[in-house]
């Protein structure tokens, strides 16, 4: 563990009369999940040396009800969905960045009917507005001529048409982009999506993360880059089950700005 | 005498058009049996959305070769609607080729021509549909729910287009009048000359023929329009504009539900008010849907609107895993039922007489339902904006809330999301310690 990570919580923020600029909604993945939390990190670090003004709720923070509601449990997506906007309105929050798509969708597509209208942007997004307006500076970085292959979260991609926000973010690497023949609007699911990622597939020939795995492999890279924590664990057991753990990483956008910049 | 053809022309018009009209009252009358639902929002970008995909058939063209086919069948098939109406007007009034005696020569040669370059590009791209279909036999088209009816229409639709395109031809060819005049044969020059060994009596006859057998057979296709995905030639624009225009990954909100939520987190309602006036229609009678009646009309019409192309199917990523989910058999499904339920009501005076059936559980399967990763593919993939994926949900939000029917592990993680605000059963008061991991 290098240095200690700066995370206010919108409590102690209340507490000392500040309002920070926006909200991190880490998730439920990047709060629990092993390898989400390293991309949670990776964010805060990017986060911490760009100089934003930010808060999280910590444990004020509820699974956003998106998963109950793709598995269609609707009283439980919106009980969550209430709580949390009650939340959310207590502190007067008017911009949130999260690291997961399928938050991001939840909490800008369907919160807003419910009395929750913010201005939601996915980590991507938010990472390359720091580049663009000069508060993240990369210059040369370890990845120059690295050969990354990214897989469009659907959350991110079809449900709410972001391409290029991500795809920015990593050309800023000066890494050698390569498509997998399914990408952007026809890029196949990572197989997590809908509540997948949390029950076994039904039967079928192969699972879905193997498939889409094989879509990577075939664009011969040294790294998959994923913009999802869901797709980091499928695509990360894919690359197992292939037996190309040791060739190939797979590693969120955050990740990969925040080790090029060494933090 | 002289005006038998006439009167009989007339009697087949009218029997046509009355048998087609009555039944898209039938159709009308069968979406309608679904939910309503409110489309009176971004009516200019409904527009738009019918221009560029429906009429500009944007999204076709996303798939270069089946693309360009149908755009030339497409364009064909309205252009040469110009000719029916000249047909029209001479089954009518016994004229022949009226429009040659309307228009200047140039202009009438210069239309027919069109027709006819228009019918050969038709011609061929039907039966290279009909190899892709049958020869090459491409994937999406030998799914196990393209079996029996599905695969037969598919293959009527394209006959019936060779026979129409050819007898336009013949007609033409055989036409000695209008290939005197040279001017518009473009096509049927090539095709006269097969007839010209025959007697002027035999030629005229064949003519004649092929004149009657073209006009029948378009009546004839018309009406086949409603037992068959070719319905979709009509449909398209509508469900275009009715299709959905927010974004693709956002559920629509139960209203319903949010009442009952509401006054659950309220802790001034009283559980034991009496229901205020009226409020008793605001219930629904189940949440979600187990049968084409629980869905909206515009799902309803997206049913009748589906051609069975198969591009959701091709691109669903169950369905390439070798899963049962398949997003055109779950159309095809809801169509299959819908018009039982019609037929049903049509033989019960107007009344839907239980028969024990519905759409969840006799037509498809839990296992497909719980196959989808609500990942939208399909929605993209369709070419005339039919959305499987909300009639997924729907069923899911059925088995869900009505039959507590969902796999055990889903079970599980909702029940943490409840007890604990994770879909893991960690406690909430550790959402924070990666801060100091």
């Amino acid at each position: 563990m290098s240095e200690q990570l700066n995370v206010p919580t919108m409590a102690e923020l209340m507490a000392a009369g500040k309002t920070p600029d926006i909200l991190f909604w880490v998730g439920s993945a990047g709060s629990y999940d092993d390898r989400a939390k390293k991309i949670t990190k990776a964010f805060v670090k990017i986060l911490n040396k760009a100089g934003v003004n930010f808060g999280v709720l910590g444990t004020e923070e509820s699974a956003t009800g998106d998963l109950a509601k793709r598995a269609g449990n609707e009283f439980l997506f919106q009980m969550q969905a209430m709580m949390n906007i009650e939340v959310l309105n207590m502190y007067e929050v008017k911009r949130i960045v999260t690291c997961d798509p399928h938050a991001f969708n939840c909490l800008k597509n369907e919160y807003p009917g419910l009395g929750g209208t913010y201005e939601v942007m996915h980590h991507t997004q938010f990472i390359k507005q720091l580049i663009d307006s000069n508060k993240l500076d990369i210059k040369e970085s370890d990845y120059k001529g690295k050969q990354i292959t990214f897989h469009d979260p659907c959350y991110l991609g079809r449900a709410n048409s972001e391409y290029n926000a991500p795809r920015e973010v990593l050309g800023s690497l000066n890494a050698n982009l390569v498509e997998m023949k399914r990408h952007k609007a026809t890029a196949l699911c990572c197989g997590a999506g809908g509540g997948q990622m949390f029950k076994e597939p039904e039967k079928g020939d192969k699972d879905i993360n193997e498939l889409r795995t094989e879509d990577a492999l075939k664009t011969n890279p040294d790294i998959i880059a994923t913009a999802c924590p869901y797709c980091m664990t499928m695509m990360s057991d894919g690359v197992k089950v292939k037996e190309k753990e040791a060739q190939i990483k797979v590693m969120d956008i955050a990740e990969l700005i925040a080790s090029s910049q060494n933090l | 005498m002289n005006y038998l053809p006439n009167i009989i022309f007339a009697i087949a018009l009218i029997v046509g058009l009355g048998y087609f009209a009555k039944n898209v009252k039938k159709l009308v009358r069968n979406i309608k049996l679904g939910q309503d639902v409110d489309v009176s929002d971004n009516k200019s970008q409904r527009w738009k959305n019918m221009a560029n995909i429906a009429l500009g058939q944007s999204k076709l063209v996303k798939r270069p070769v089946s693309g360009f086919l149908h755009v030339v069948v497409y364009v064909g098939f309205i252009i040469i609607n110009i000719e029916v109406l000249e047909i029209i007007i001479d089954g009518l009034f016994g004229t022949h080729r009226i429009f040659s005696s309307v228009l200047p020569e140039a202009v009438y040669g210069f239309l027919i021509g069109t027709f006819e370059v228009l019918a050969l590009l038709v011609l061929v791209a039907v039966i290279i549909f009909w190899i892709r279909r049958n020869i090459i036999k491409l994937a999406r088209f030998w799914k196990p729910e393209m079996k029996g009816w599905p695969k037969s229409d598919g293959n009527i639709i394209l006959y019936f287009e060779m026979v129409l395109m050819t007898l336009f031809l013949v007609m033409n060819a055989t036409d000695l009048h209008f290939q005197d005049m040279n001017s518009g044969n473009i096509i049927s020059q090539y095709i006269a000359p097969l007839f010209s060994g025959m007697a002027e009596g035999t030629v005229h006859f064949i003519e004649r023929a092929a004149w009657w057998l073209h006009i029948l057979g378009i009546l004839t296709f018309l009406n086949y329009l409603y037992f068959s995905k070719h319905l979709h030639i009509l449909l398209a624009f509508p469900n275009t504009f009715y299709g959905r225009v927010n974004n693709k990954g956002e559920l629509n909100n139960l209203a319903s539900v949010t009442k009952e939520v509401k006054m659950m987190m309220d802790p001034d309602a009283d559980p034991f008010a009496a229901a205020p006036e009226g409020a008793e229609d605001e219930v629904p009678e189940k949440f979600g849907a187990s049968d084409v009646q629980d869905l909206s009309w515009v799902q309803l019409l997206n049913a009748y609107t589906c051609t069975e192309c198969g591009r959701c199917t091709s691109e669903c990523p169950a369905n390439l895993t070798g899963k049962k989910l398949s997003p055109r058999k779950i159309m095809m499904d809801t169509r299959d039922r819908l018009e039982e339920v019609g037929k049903n009501i049509d033989a019960n005076n107007g009344e839907f007489k239980e028969d024990g059936k519905q759409l969840l559980g006799d037509y498809i399967t839990n296992e497909e339902i719980w196959a989808c990763t609500s990942c939208n593919a399909c929605v993209e993939a369709c070419p005339v904006s039919i959305d499987p994926l909300s009639i997924i949900i729907e069923m899911r939000r059925y088995l869900v809330m009505e039959k507590s029917d969902a796999p055990t592990e889903l079970n599980n993680m909702m029940t943490n999301i409840e007890n604990n605000g994770a879909p893991w059963p960690y406690n909430q008061q550790d959402r924070l310690n990666w801060k100091n991991e």
